[in-house]
């Protein structure tokens, strides 16, 4: 068995199972808050170890928006607050 | 009116601790040293595991600590203490234990970290802590960090392994720390550690999770019982609390006698065996302490555990008053949203009704009523059973008798609440359990009826999954208009007829109700006018009577007209009833089977009614009038369709019995020939197989294809069977007729009771259990022939052969196991859900959130689309707007 030393270099963001991830702007995320009327702890949390994270190198407290596929609608956007991770 | 006085204090927070040896001598009332409770006479023993300084349970004795009674004043019970002799470890914080021991070094107490790993640390926690994280993960990483050096960083002393021997014994590399040993190591730690052992310094010490002195519960957490024989039995607690006091004198008396050693030992791990077992009788590792009759006894944490423990069987789970429980029964008559409740019952049950200017005369006059006894024990007369006075602040209760409730209702005044009974058209909410959905506890209006069961119209057995073999269930009154309203929008059955499962009705006609409009319907007729104005009177039709045709001189009525009585006038559809035979082509309007059902502005043009029209689930007519019209309309239909068709299915008759089984000779032969050949077929199969000559399929074994190929002509065998047999029992078949349309039963039912049973089969195979190499002993060794393996040839009517029983009780046994096991697994994955799920809720927004404000969704199943509002699950039906848009509406 050949071992390589070097990390195989993959690029999750094109597999078709990763959804989009987007780091949203400062302005985004102002309208974001007043549109749902809610603070950045309320959002669903991500880890900053997050592959995905990693991939779109996004640092703690960006808020990413993430556009997934679905059943019912098509589309179904979500964000979600990058935080620290305990590792 | 109750709510303003209830709040009057909120709990901000809660905190859990260790109480140290001094706070439980403190808080004691009395040492306990003896091991007895009663003496002779029956006096509690001073200092006794009774002692009456403990709190009293027998009522009119005062407590000798606070000097109240059990009863009035309620005396709360008062803790007392036991003073261990040597001490012990307690079992729920061993592993807390193990971690201490594990971090700091024995000789200096310090943290087994370099000072700058121990800044490090505390400078995260601190951070952790102002972010309000999570910090269990850097409490792990700490005793990680500190297990791995080898020396004390401090002191220099070389650290050594520590095991934990399940459950509470302590190992040092190989040696057995005593409980003492213990205590001593972690009293040595820090104040200034404690924060990054995970113990908040300010109330807990580490070296209070060894145990020197046990607090004695109060009696009135532990009473005892008086049996009829004058016997007294102790709860599990005392019998517990007996033990620990008696080794623990045992081993006193041995310590100070200088026994040897070995024995004080013996005694010291026996005392830690009953506290362990009295704090938890469950530890794994040691045998549960018994009852003389070998019952494990239910100590402390048994009292809380599990589902029948404080939490779950006292706090989340209560018993309620204004509710009753009877047997339920049929009543056609009543409409889907009512619910017959017996007389007795209604007696009992009351609504509160604030007395007010309005009201004052109408209440009075209820409370009369009470005097007035009906001639008739059937005839209900509701009355008022309390009055409610507020008096300066001091509530007064009046029980309405016949005696005073003249005197009572002349005092009446304003702003008093009288209790009055049920009456009709009350609101209340009606339930079956298990409650697997929100249909199993739906509002219904209250009908006062004779007899003793509830009451009940069919339509509504579904949703509750209720038949009437013994069910009983449960009714419970609304008490405040808040609720009521609630109800009354949330909760009514016609406002539950649209599940949340699917988008469809789960309420509609059943049984019967199919069979009689199947019977009305089906041929197109005209039916005598005395007859059909029968039918219409069922419903309570009050409109002009369809146009009647002249047949033989008399007047008549075509069945589709008295049907189309019960349609809005708006009301157009087209589709296949359940009846429809699935031909090649269909002829539409031409069906022979009168299949094709067609609905013009509210008149039945052509087709039969069946469950395709007016069932649950399928029903069209009864979704569309749903949809157009709204649950109201929905609920008034299924009332009349189903009060029409009973009437219809009474007048002409209808039975079925063994005989609609009964297939002529003919047809029983062709059967016979049918099986006859496929078991032929099976045994060239099985020969070409045992000649090597069966070609296998792709992907499977010889055996395997040999199988395959059995079980598709056993298959085979029983549909050509059954398709004969229905052949021969025509459309005029009561049973034919029920399994045509959908009323109960299905061909395949039919089939099995005419035609042929059919192949056997546990865990989807041909049977093959049994004995070595044949499954019964009347086959030879290795059969591999069909009713050697469970193919049962023979069918329902005719009955099956000792051998065929035998395969066809083991497939029904699999059958029976497997809805067992079905329903308590599915029963326990749903307890994880609503855990889970209980405290979220949908916003004004469309936005799913959890009750502390966290997002769970942005929009509700992402499309933001209530399912019992939706059309099988899609926001809106394309089909019927196109449609719709056509036809010009």
């Amino acid at each position: 068995m050949v071992k390589t030393s070097e990390k195989q270099s993959f690029d999750i963001m094109s597999h078709d199972l990763v959804p989009l991830h987007i780091i949203i702007s400062d302005k985004e995320k102002k309208e974001l808050f007043e549109k749902y009327n809610i603070a950045p702890e309320n959002l669903p949390k991500i880890f900053d170890s997050d592959p995905v994270i990693k991939s779109i190198g996004a640092k703690p407290g960006q808020i990413t928006k993430i556009v997934r596929k679905s059943h019912t609608a098509k589309e179904a956007v979500a964000y979600r607050l990058v935080i620290e991770s305990n590792e | 009116m109750e709510r303003a006085r209830s709040i009057t204090k909120k709990i901000g927070n809660i905190n859990f601790s260790l109480l140290s040896p001094n706070e439980i001598r403190k808080m004691s009332a009395t040492k306990v040293i003896t091991a007895d409770t009663y003496d002779d006479d029956g006096f509690p023993i001073a200092m006794g595991l009774m002692d009456p300084r403990l709190g009293v349970i027998e009522p009119g004795l005062r407590c000798k600590t606070c000097g109240l009674r059990v009863g009035k004043d309620k005396c709360p019970g008062h803790f007392g203490h036991i003073d261990l002799a040597m001490p012990v470890i307690h079992v729920g914080l061993i592993k807390s234990i193990r971690d201490c021991l594990r971090s700091t070094c024995r000789e200096c107490g310090k943290l087994l970290l370099t000072d700058k790993q121990r800044e490090e640390y505390c400078d995260i926690l601190k951070k952790y802590g102002t972010e309000h994280r999570d910090k269990t993960y850097v409490f792990k990483q700490i005793i990680k960090d500190s297990v791995k050096s080898d020396k004390c960083p401090h002191c220099g002393r070389e650290t050594s392994k520590i095991e934990l021997d399940k459950p509470t014994s302590l190992r040092e590399s190989g040696k057995k720390l005593t409980p003492s040993e213990v205590r001593e190591w972690l009293e040595k730690i820090q104040d200034e550690n404690l924060p990054l052992l995970d113990i908040n310094k300010r109330t807990a010490r580490p070296e209070w999770m060894i145990l020197t002195v046990l607090p004695v519960p109060p009696v009135t957490v532990r009473p005892s019982v008086t049996l009829q024989s004058g016997e007294r039995s102790e709860d599990d607690l005392t019998h517990k609390l007996v033990d620990v006091i008696r080794i623990n004198q045992r081993l006193q008396e041995n310590r100070d006698a200088g026994a040897p050693q070995l024995i004080v030992e013996d005694l010291w791990e026996l005392l830690q065996y009953h506290i362990t077992t009295y704090l938890d009788n469950q530890t794994s590792g040691i045998p549960p302490a018994r009852h003389r009759s070998g019952r494990p006894l239910k100590t402390l944490a048994q009292r809380l555990k599990g589902k029948e423990g404080r939490f779950r069987s006292n706090l989340s789970g209560k018993r309620v008053n204004f509710s009753a429980r009877t047997v339920i029964s049929p009543d056609p008559n009543l409409s889907i949203n009512e619910l017959g409740v017996p007389i007795q019952i209604a007696k009992e049950l009351t609504i509160p009704v604030r007395v007010t200017v309005h009201n004052i005369d109408w209440c009075k006059e209820m409370i009369e009523k009470k005097a007035t006894i009906p001639s008739d024990p059937n005839e209900y007369c509701p009355s008022a059973n309390y009055v409610i006075r507020e008096m300066e602040g001091m509530k007064q209760r009046i029980k309405v008798t016949e005696r005073n409730a003249k005197d009572v209702a002349e005092r009446l005044e304003t702003g008093a609440i009288i209790e009055r009974q049920l009456m009709d058209g009350d609101l209340a909410l009606f339930n079956r359990q298990p409650s697997l959905h929100r249909m199993s506890m739906m509002a219904h209006r209250v009908r006062v009826v004779p007899h003793k069961t509830f009451r009940f119209n069919l339509s509504v057995c579904p949703p509750y999954n209720a038949d009437f073999d013994g069910d009983e269930m449960n009714l419970h009154l609304i008490q405040g208009e808040e609720a009521k309203a609630e109800a009354e929008i949330l909760m009514k059955v016609q406002e539950n007829i649209l599940s949340p499962r699917f988008g469809g009705a789960i309420i509609g006609g059943i049984h019967d109700h199919i069979s009689g409009c199947f019977l009305l319907t089906q041929k197109d007729r005209n039916i005598p006018i005395d007859i059909a104005i029968h039918i219409l009177s069922a419903t309570g039709f009050k409109g002009k009577l369809p146009i009647p045709v002249i047949e033989n001189g008399k007047s008549h009525i075509n069945v589709k007209d008295i049907f189309s009585t019960l349609l809005p006038d708006d009301l157009s559809l087209e589709y296949k009833s359940k009846s429809c035979f699935n031909c090649e082509t269909c002829e539409g309007v031409k069906c022979p089977h009168n299949a094709y059902v067609i609905i013009k502005n509210g008149v039945l043009k052509h087709g039969t009614i069946d469950e395709n029209s007016i069932g649950a689930f399928k029903g069209r007519i009864l979704d569309r009038i749903i949809r157009d019209h709204g649950m109201g309309a929905g609920r008034e239909f299924i009332d009349n369709v189903t009060r029409m068709s009973i009437a219809a299915i009474t007048l002409f008759g209808f039975t079925t019995s063994i005989d609609d089984e009964d297939i002529p000779d003919e047809a029983k032969k062709q059967i016979e020939e049918g099986l006859a050949k496929a078991l032929k077929k099976i045994r060239s199969l099985v020969h070409a197989y045992e000649n090597d000559e069966l070609e296998s399929l792709p992907g499977r074994s010889i055996e395997e294809t040999l199988e395959m190929e059995i079980m598709k002509v056993t298959g085979k065998a029983r549909d050509t069977a059954g398709e004969i047999a229905g052949r021969h029992l025509g459309l005029n078949n009561s049973a034919v007729m029920m399994a045509k349309s959908g009323a109960r039963g299905s061909m395949l039912n039919l089939s099995q009771m005419s035609g042929c049973v059919g192949q056997q089969a546990v865990r989807g195979e041909r049977i093959h259990r049994g004995y070595q190499y044949r499954t019964l002993p009347h086959f030879k060794k290795g059969d591999l022939g069909a009713s050697a393996k469970g193919f049962v040839a023979s069918c329902y009517k005719k009955g099956l052969t000792p051998t065929e029983y035998f395969f066809h009780s083991m497939g029904g046994r699999e059958g029976l196991v497997d809805t067992a096991v079905r329903t308590s697994r599915s029963g326990y994955m749903q307890r994880r859900l609503i855990n889970a799920l209980e405290d979220l809720r949908v916003e004004r927004d469309g936005t799913v959130k959890h009750s502390g404000g966290q997002i769970i969704q942005f929009m509700y199943g992402e499309d933001g689309v209530d399912p019992a509002r939706s059309i099988g699950g899609k926001a809106i039906d394309i089909n019927r707007i196109i449609s719709d848009i056509k036809e010009g509406v």
